[in-house]
């Protein structure tokens, strides 16, 4: 019964999309405020209904109604009922119907925090995100419906994949969603100011902090999946240019330009068809990675032909979303017009070259991942493009926009000059090289990519000391008081952008610590046996047998010492999961602030040995710190007061004037 | 200058770069360019020598071999028609049976010994590696073709 209602609320919330897509917008259009008006209430019905079929799948995971096809594939009775919970999502179907939930999420959120906004435009936006829910509703609802029965009922589930039986894939797909989807605001806002001819700074204020808050969410996203990859997979790697990997990363680097490029369409009011093409760009990109990763292509090309129904409508969708968005980009951005000029050395031109860089590196990313997977479509015979290709890619394009990040922030809008711009800049340059030169020295050997990484990030910190120290001497001589207080009394967006900046240093260090220093050994080890990994002495005392909810087990008994001093114990394990008889490798890792220790079991060879690996990690978690450190950095400007100010100032303009017409 | 020169100069310095750009994306893409080769196609010696290249299909039954060190494995990659022995050193993944499919990617040495790099077997039950699979049934194409030939 719950199955069915949920299969019945669905329906209900495409037949809901379809007016919501057809009223508002054909309102909008013909400047009739009654169609227009059900926009509001119409997403927040979807909301609730596209709600109510998540909990009702949901409901029969948690309850093991092995009579639903989708919980019988992917869940068990012996798996916890966290997991339970989790494999809601961990499929196919479930994570379209995770997407379509957080699609009518943010439309209801949309709707409710845009009181400020003119009705049309709420209409358009509202209007376009239907149209997008329409395509997911349907796709579900025809080629892969949750709720499927199975008759007769399974005695018992097939259980979730081991691989996702862990906290982290608990959080990573709603959160990476979460981000995916958002890109779909900014993208109905532009698709809206084109329609409605409206692009202007205004808009790029509003759009400004949807755009902020997806971006915060992917990062936060990608940055769990990475974590996930390195405690999970038992290799140690944090990042492997897996195509799915990719397919999150590419929206990232287009939604980082974006978020520039808006700045410029707020503040200058430059850049606008540009912006409003970043925003077409991102959103594409989301939905060419959910359809990379859902249609089963990157797994085999000829996945596709297995359910043909699938990939033709995925592909279908995808074309006719973009197509028809930069149709109308082409036909309307003319009318756009140009912002203000700029010259060649001004915020402006730094802000541009750091877009083209971060659009140049997610064109590489695009072609390392769909090239292969053209090729083997064509039959041109099977290849693939590994981490030497992105790496090489990487650093050159990413280096220079490191460099920019460190002047652009200073820079005036519209003309600066170079010289006085290098004569507030020498100091942290020289403060950055110098300690980037000697820091090597005392951690260990000095290679010239340490330098260069430490130099990146360091030139980061010490240009964001500058900016903030003349941010603040500017605003005492302006007559705020004393440089301390100035700083209370500088915008939070302001203080966002250094703390993302920040953010970006610190995950550089990260990154380069841990690729300069680290230290592995893949070891035969009998009890008793030891081995040294960076200092550290990691004894074997033993073995003993665990058994968990669902499955069987070994644990490795470790002791870690420096010197003879105890560090800690650490317990690895290699675990045998009942259902899909599947061996599973759970590493043992303690995380420091400046280093991680991480042993994994291998396997058992000849006479009760094992092959242990054994890593010593400096600085590796300040790759997912610097991560967190970004997106807090966009949440504290989604925060910033002016949106607020913005709102509230509209909403009294707007009361003021409604109590105009009563009168 | 004047402003239209100025701006005639920063789009002809900005196309620069961006062909600089994409000239360095494309040289590193040709050359780190990974192929795909059958253990038919390497006993055939189509493959090259001292390039990285993936060789897939399954571990023949019985060839896994252990060496003293107990970290060095040693074991044979067939299409079911040809057979490469493979040398690797470190943790296989948690799916590599004898009998199932695995990719190794690695340098073909002068002695006809894959030394592998890199292993992989994917997480799944039931997933066979799609590179393993395209062996298996190139392999087996061609017999049926032989066998056709011989029996006109």
């Amino acid at each position: 019964m719950i199955p069915e209602l949920g299969h019945f609320a669905l329906i209900v919330a495409l037949l809901i999309a379809v007016v919501q897509a057809a009223l508002p917008l054909a309102g909008a259009a013909r400047d009739n405020i009654a169609w227009m008006s059900v926009a509001r209430p119409a997403a927040q019905a979807q909301f609730l209904f596209a709600a109510f079929a998540f909990a009702c799948l949901a409901w029969s995971f948690v309850n093991n109604d092995f009579s639903v096809l989708n919980v019988a594939s992917n869940s068990n009775s012996t798996l916890p009922w966290y997991y339970r919970l989790a494999a809601t999502w961990g499929s196919h179907e479930g994570s379209l119907l995770l997407w379509v939930l957080m699609l009518t999420g943010w439309m209801c959120a949309v709707s409710l925090a845009s009181r400020h906004l003119p009705l049309d435009m709420v209409a358009r936006i509202l209007g376009v995100m239907a149209l997008i829910s329409i395509g997911f509703l349907l796709f579900m609802l025809l080629t892969s419906n949750p709720f499927e029965r199975l008759l007769p009922p399974a005695p018992d589930g097939r259980d979730l994949n081991p691989l996702l039986q862990d906290p982290g894939m608990v959080i990573h797909p709603p959160m990476l969603y979460m981000g995916y989807v958002g890109f779909s605001v900014a993208f109905a806002f532009a698709i809206a100011a084109l329609l409605g001819g409206r692009l202007d700074s205004t808009w790029a204020r509003w759009s400004r902090p949807w755009t902020t808050l997806a971006w915060m969410f992917l990062t936060i996203g990608i940055a769990l999946g990475s974590w996930w990859a390195y405690y999970e997979l038992g290799w140690g790697g944090w990042w492997f240019w897996d195509p799915v990997e990719n397919a999150s990363f590419m929206p990232w680097l287009t939604g980082t330009a974006l978020m520039h490029s808006l700045s410029v369409t707020e503040k200058r009011g430059g850049f606008k068809a540009w912006t409003v093409l970043l925003a077409i760009v991102s959103f594409s990109l989301s939905l060419l990675g959910t359809s990379l990763v859902r249609s089963g292509v990157l797994t085999s090309v000829h996945a596709f032909a297995t359910v043909p129904a699938r990939g033709v409508f995925i592909l279908g969708f995808l074309v006719v979303v973009v197509g028809a968005s930069l149709a109308l980009f082409a036909w309307r951005a003319p009318r756009v017009g140009l912002g203000g000029q700029f010259d060649a050395v001004s915020r402006e031109s730094a802000l541009l070259a750091n877009n083209v860089l971060l659009i140049v590196a997610a064109a590489s990313v695009l072609l390392g991942t769909l090239y292969p997977l053209f090729l083997d479509a064509l039959g041109l015979g099977k290849i693939s493009v590994g981490p030497p290709y992105f790496e090489a890619v990487f650093l050159p394009l990413m280096a220079p926009a490191v460099f920019l990040m460190g002047i652009g922030p200073l820079a005036k809008w519209k003309q600066e000059r170079l010289p006085a711009l290098a004569v507030r800049l020498k100091w942290a340059f020289a403060i950055a090289l110098v300690t980037a030169l000697l820091l090597p020295l005392t951690l260990g050997e000095w290679t010239p990519m340490i330098a260069f990484g430490l130099l990146l990030a360091l030139w980061i910190v010490a240009s964001g000391i500058v900016n903030l120290h003349e941010r603040a001497s500017q605003l005492s001589k302006a007559g705020v008081g004393p440089p301390l207080r100035a700083l209370r009394r500088l915008p939070r967006g302001y203080y966002g952008m250094l703390l993302a900046h920040f953010g970006v240093a610190v995950f550089i260090v990260g990154v380069t610590l841990v690729r300069g220093y680290e230290t592995e050994k893949d070891v035969r080890m009998l009890p008793g046996g030891s081995v040294e990994v960076g200092g550290y002495t990691f004894r074997l005392d033993g073995f003993e047998s665990v058994t968990g909810p669902n499955y069987d087990g070994t644990r490795g008994l470790f002791t870690v010492l420096r010197g003879e001093r105890v560090v800690r114990t650490m317990h690895p394990e290699k675990r045998l999961y009942h259902v899909q008889q599947m061996p599973m490798t759970e590493a043992a890792i303690d995380t420091g602030f400046t280093r991680d220790l991480y042993v994994s079991l291998g396997e058992p060879v000849d006479g009760g040995a094992w092959v242990v690996r054994v890593y010593h990690k400096p600085f590796v978690d300040w790759i997912w710190g610097g991560a967190f450190l970004m997106a807090m950095g966009g949440l504290l400007a989604v925060t910033d007061r002016r949106y607020r100010l913005a709102r509230r100032a509209q909403a009294a303009g707007e009361s003021g004037l409604r109590a105009g017409q009563a009168a | 200058m004047k402003p239209r020169h100025k701006r005639f100069a920063m789009i002809a310095a900005g196309l620069a770069a961006l062909v600089i750009a994409l000239g360095l994306v494309l040289n590193a893409f040709r050359s780190n360019l990974v192929f795909f080769f059958t253990p038919s196609q390497v006993a055939a010696e189509e493959a090259p020598l001292g390039r990285s290249f993936r060789i897939g299909g399954l571990v023949e039954t019985g060839s896994v071999q252990r060496q003293a060190d107990g970290v060095s494995v040693q074991f044979r990659v067939t299409d079911t028609a040809r057979a490469i022995p493979v040398v690797y050193t470190g943790i296989l993944p948690d799916l590599f049976r004898e009998g199932k499919g695995v990719v190794a990617q690695g340098k073909l040495g002068p002695d006809g010994v894959f030394r592998a790099e890199q292993v992989l077997a994917k997480h799944d039950e039931n997933y066979m590696p799609p590179e393993a699979a395209d062996a298996v049934e190139r392999a087996h194409k061609a017999m049926q073709e032989s066998q056709k030939t011989l029996a006109q």
